[in-house]
């Protein structure tokens, strides 16, 4: 039985982020899937204030919010390598503020352009592409966010990997283009095919299903 | 590190803004100077735009000529930087995860709700209420267990939660008044009362909470300013 153990689901991407940096680093864990619509007593326990996974319990003692349980992995566990941050201040806080940046521009409006159609969508697309040229820009000459090796910030802006071909696939539409974001492409890719990050993506066929449905009802829902 | 001459810290801000609120503590902790440029209400300053292109939002902390945005990323920098002075975050990783949890907590929950009292009524504006009351119930319970008796979330010195939750306070205040509500009470949340005394009155806070009053008529100006209220920008 491990020390650690993290509270997740089959497709949560913010849960994805704490597998790949346990993997990464090759701390042991214990996985507890949850299913949101029917979730465990362990779960309302270890986190009362959002009761959402991820969670990531460590000798009994539980932690919530991707970021902070970045953080917390990467002081706790100092002598497991790649070290997700760099050491220079400025260049911590270069990657906390990329990796904020992903989760409060390009994440709701990547969902918006995917949720939505029309004209509806052409704006979020439009406003989603506006933000991802500072992505872009800098990723120049680097092949990961973090340098050589996958950072907070690659770990942070994972999910684009994973789920915008999921995202195209089911909306019928391209979100991110190699003509305009070649660079990005790239960085996905790679990302993709990292060592201990590719063993890890939820099953294609489930996502396209699950997103399928998900976007089918929020459409239904929209006021015509 | 320890000393830098004045114009290698510059913080592009404004005296109402909780966000520039923090960093100004947290540079008043360290005992760091630095040149405070005023960004004028309604403007964004060439400055702000080439140094925070992403948002063009303060404050942004230019050091050496290196910006850094977003206010707890700042604070956490500052730590980091000036780290012979006091710290900031406590040192075990489980109890710098629980003041970064609510940290993003006031950010997400507490300050967006609170900026809402403003501009609701009747019974929309009472379940906003209630909604900051109850959270501010879980800032008590975290706060008794986090400060083991002691004045601050940080203990015997003022931490990063102190600093995220405590720039809040001076528009916390205003909002009571101008709603005619109670946010924080001895009822509720007596450890919390306490605690805004303690810190509005550490040396590292004087002066840098902008005055209730202060706050109030600020808030009038952005309504004929822009026809729209606080809880709207």
């Amino acid at each position: 039985m491990a020390e650690v153990k993290l509270f997740r689901t089959w497709s949560s991407t913010f849960a994805l982020r704490i597998v790949w940096a346990l993997e990464v680093k090759g701390i042991e864990y214990d996985m507890i899937y949850e299913d949101l619509s029917n979730k465990s007593s362990m779960l309302l326990q270890y986190n009362p204030v959002y009761k959402k996974v991820p969670v990531l319990l460590h000798k009994g003692k539980p932690i919530s919010e991707s970021f902070v349980i970045l953080e917390y992995i990467e002081e706790t566990w100092t002598s497991k390598t790649p070290s997700l941050l760099p050491g220079d201040p400025y260049q911590r806080a270069m990657a906390r503020f990329w990796a904020k940046f992903g989760d409060d521009k390009i994440l709701p409006l990547i969902w918006e352009a995917f949720i939505k159609q029309g004209k509806d969508q052409e704006e979020a697309l439009i406003a989603a592409h506006e933000n991802l040229k500072y992505l872009e820009v800098e990723l120049r000459g680097k092949k990961f966010l973090g340098g050589e090796t996958v950072g907070f910030a690659d770990l942070t802006f994972g999910w684009l990997a994973n789920l915008v071909s999921v995202f195209e696939e089911v909306a019928g539409v391209t979100l991110i283009d190699h003509e305009k974001f070649p660079l990005l492409l790239t960085w996905m890719k790679n990302f993709m095919d990292a060592p201990k990050i590719r063993e890890t993506w939820p099953p294609r066929d489930k996502l396209i299903n699950k997103y399928r449905a998900l976007r089918e009802t929020l459409i239904a829902k929209e006021p015509k | 590190m320890a000393n830098s001459s004045c114009s290698d810290v510059k913080v592009l801000g404004a005296w109402p803004s909780p966000f520039v609120t923090r960093v100004r503590i947290a540079l008043n902790i360290k005992s760091v100077k630095y040149e405070f440029l005023e960004e004028a209400l309604g403007s964004k300053s060439q400055l702000l735009l080439q140094s925070n292109p992403v948002y063009k939002k303060i404050p942004v902390l230019i050091h050496g000529g290196k910006p850094i945005s977003e206010s707890l990323i700042i604070v956490q920098y500052i730590d980091e930087v000036w780290s012979s002075g006091p710290s900031i975050l406590p040192s075990d990783p489980y109890d710098r995860a629980i003041e970064r949890f609510w940290a993003a907590y006031v950010d997400d929950k507490i300050f967006p709700s609170m900026k809402l009292i403003n501009t609701a009524q009747g019974e929309e504006k009472a379940a906003i209420v209630e909604q900051v009351t109850e959270g501010l119930v879980l800032l008590e319970e975290a706060f008794q267990k986090s400060s083991k008796g002691k004045a601050f979330f940080g203990g015997d010195r003022i931490g990063f939660l102190d600093i995220a939750f405590g720039s809040m306070l001076g528009w916390l205040r205003a909002i009571e008044k101008m709603g005619g509500v109670k946010l924080l009470d001895e009822a509720k949340t007596p450890g919390l009362v306490q605690w805004a005394e303690s810190l509005c009155a550490d040396g590292a806070v004087k002066g840098i909470i902008p005055d209730t009053e202060k706050l109030v008529e600020f808030a009038k100006i952005l309504v004929k300013m822009k026809g729209v209220p606080l809880g709207k920008n």
